[in-house]
């Protein structure tokens, strides 16, 4: 099993570099055999796939299968034409919304998202609200930053047609219990999306086993190349619902007035696709596979408590997350009481430390926490106990810059 | 990397007494002006309030909250245009911006900047130029209505 140095190594970038990178629930790096692919796909296979009746289309389409076919084998889902490529979780996500929910929801439906879902999951929800009538609800916490199991069963109702929900939260790190969301929407009538951006480069997810009906997820999020998405769609609801994009090769017939559609999963995909991102894709999940999800599990867990652990020792910080380790990923919010996140961000940056800050694309949850914005720190495998000692080390100088002019 | 030197020249005792203890955060008694202004990115939010009386800013202060560099470079602003009169305020934004954009300025630019001149690093950390522009744009908005 690799350690979580010898997997550094496997990231130039974090080689040959002397930074601490702690914000990976923004964007990933990616190993060496992702950029290898890419290179690899460009250098001796390129050409437009599903086009050509030559051997070098042929090949490229197979390739561009066989990264689908990773995909599916991932997250355990039935057949491969369940999995569409998109360009990022958002188009897929806009694609539910679009050509799911605008077509089956009407104005006595409801829809049901937690407080602590990313814009990409709230704006387009809001979308179909104003178009369809449908009510838009939120499911709240409780008072340890998880979703509140009474919330769950008061929201989601019988009228609730659909439930979109994400497995972790890119701010606070709560693992949600989505299986039970699930069952439980599933018994009132509804549809599941899940949003499983933030975690599937961390802890598997078995769409099969879980039942959901929609998952999303995007590909630089776990060591793939950027501008690759994925939506898983079971086979059932994906053939009944109409082309989201429309142009080349997700047609069958075209006449002058009057276009029949490709079968899944090519009704989905218009147009020529990131073919060589799709092809990343599938060696950052040969990585996930090879590195193991048990041992990344290990490795993430070990990390995340020693970080903790270092935080509650600075009596400046306040914490914003579950007390329950079980339920937390590998995403740390916090702030420097009295320090705007912006600044703290700043002087860690002179110091190579680099984070998020700010409302990391979920101004509701912050706004129902009363707060403006967060330092985030996420960690991912290549990190370790180094990069959260100079982290440590970084926030005390912050503190030295600011302490005298700190408001109590 | 931020170069070490721009960090210790931003945060300078100035600017953190600025942002942390300004004279001029505080409400306005009938201000003739005001305005909203907002970076929805990082949640910096201030309202600017001015006393405008023969075309000359008699009085101005602001309420809001954000990081260190958008309050001082607000009430800094301030406490540079309070007693100016319109079009040499309006001056004084063009100079401002004209130094984040790091163009070169003239000594007697320089000078009718006044302590805003603390500002001129700030132009090598672009992750910070809209914190410490958002109340100059604010305040450029407003006078072009003048």
């Amino acid at each position: 099993m690799k350690t979580n140095l010898q997997i550094k190594e496997d990231f130039e970038i974090l080689k040959n570099n002397n930074f601490a990178y702690l914000d990976t629930g923004a964007t990933s790096q990616h190993p060496k055999s992702v950029l290898k692919a890419v290179h690899n796909y460009y250098t001796k296979y390129n050409a437009n796939p599903y086009r050509g009746s030559y051997s070098l289309s042929v090949n490229a389409t197979e390739l561009y299968n066989n990264a689908r076919h990773k995909v599916a084998q991932l997250i355990n889902a039935k057949y491969d034409e369940e999995i569409i490529f998109t360009k990022n979780a958002t188009e897929s996500l806009n694609l539910i919304a679009y050509s799911y929910c605008l077509n089956n929801l009407t104005k006595n439906d409801e829809i049901v998202v937690s407080i602590m879902e990313h814009h990409s999951t709230i704006v387009p929800m809001q979308m179909v609200s104003k178009k369809t009538g449908a009510k838009l609800k939120y499911i709240y916490l409780n008072n340890d930053f998880q979703l509140d199991p009474n919330e769950i069963k008061q929201k989601i109702t019988k009228n609730t047609k659909i439930v979109a929900i994400s497995s972790a939260s890119n701010v606070l790190g709560t693992l949600n219990d989505v299986q039970s969301i699930i069952s439980y929407a599933h018994k009132m009538g509804a549809k599941v999306i899940v949003d499983i951006s933030q975690s599937i480069a961390h802890i598997p997810f078995d769409v099969t086993k879980t039942d959901a009906d929609f998952v999303v997820f995007s590909s630089h999020k776990m060591f793939g190349p950027m501008g690759v998405g994925v939506l898983y769609g079971k086979k059932e609801i994906l053939e009944c619902m109409p082309p989201f994009l429309m142009g080349g090769d997700m047609i069958e017939y075209v006449y002058e007035q009057d276009t029949t559609y490709a079968p899944l999963p090519n009704k989905f995909e218009a147009g020529t696709q990131n073919a060589g991102g799709v092809i990343g894709l599938g060696a950052a999940i040969d990585y996930i596979n090879e590195i193991g999800y048990s041992n990344i599990i290990k490795i993430e867990k070990e990390l995340t408590k020693y970080a903790l652990a270092q935080l509650k020792k600075l009596k400046f910080v306040t914490l914003y997350c579950t007390s329950d380790a079980e339920k937390h990923s590998s995403v740390i919010s916090f702030n420097i009481n009295g320090v705007h996140p912006h600044d703290v961000a700043s002087i860690l940056d002179k110091h190579n430390v680099y984070i998020r800050s700010g409302n990391h694309c979920a101004q509701p949850l912050l706004r129902y926490l009363g707060i403006d914005s967060t330092c985030r720190v996420s960690l991912s495998i290549y990190n370790t106990k180094e990069d959260i000692d100079k982290l440590i080390l970084a926030l005390k100088k912050v503190y030295e810059i600011f302490k005298k002019y700190i408001k109590v | 990397m931020t170069n070490t030197n721009d960090i210790d020249n931003i945060y300078t005792d100035l600017i953190m007494e600025h942002s942390s203890n300004s004279p001029y955060m505080r409400n306005l008694d009938l201000p003739t002006c005001s305005l909203h202004g907002h970076n929805p990115n990082c949640g910096d939010d201030i309202t600017l309030n001015l006393k405008i009386e023969n075309n000359k800013i008699v009085d101005a202060a602001f309420v809001g909250h954000g990081c260190a560099i958008s309050q001082s470079s607000t009430s800094i602003m301030i406490e540079t245009l309070i007693g100016k009169t319109i079009d040499e305020a309006k001056e004084i934004v063009d100079i401002f911006i004209n130094m984040i954009e790091r163009k070169k300025l003239t000594p007697a630019q320089k000078k009718k900047l006044g302590n805003s001149v603390a500002f001129e690093n700030i132009s090598n950390m672009p992750a910070r130029v809209k914190c410490a522009l958002l109340s100059w744009r604010t305040l450029q908005n407003m006078l072009e209505e003048k």
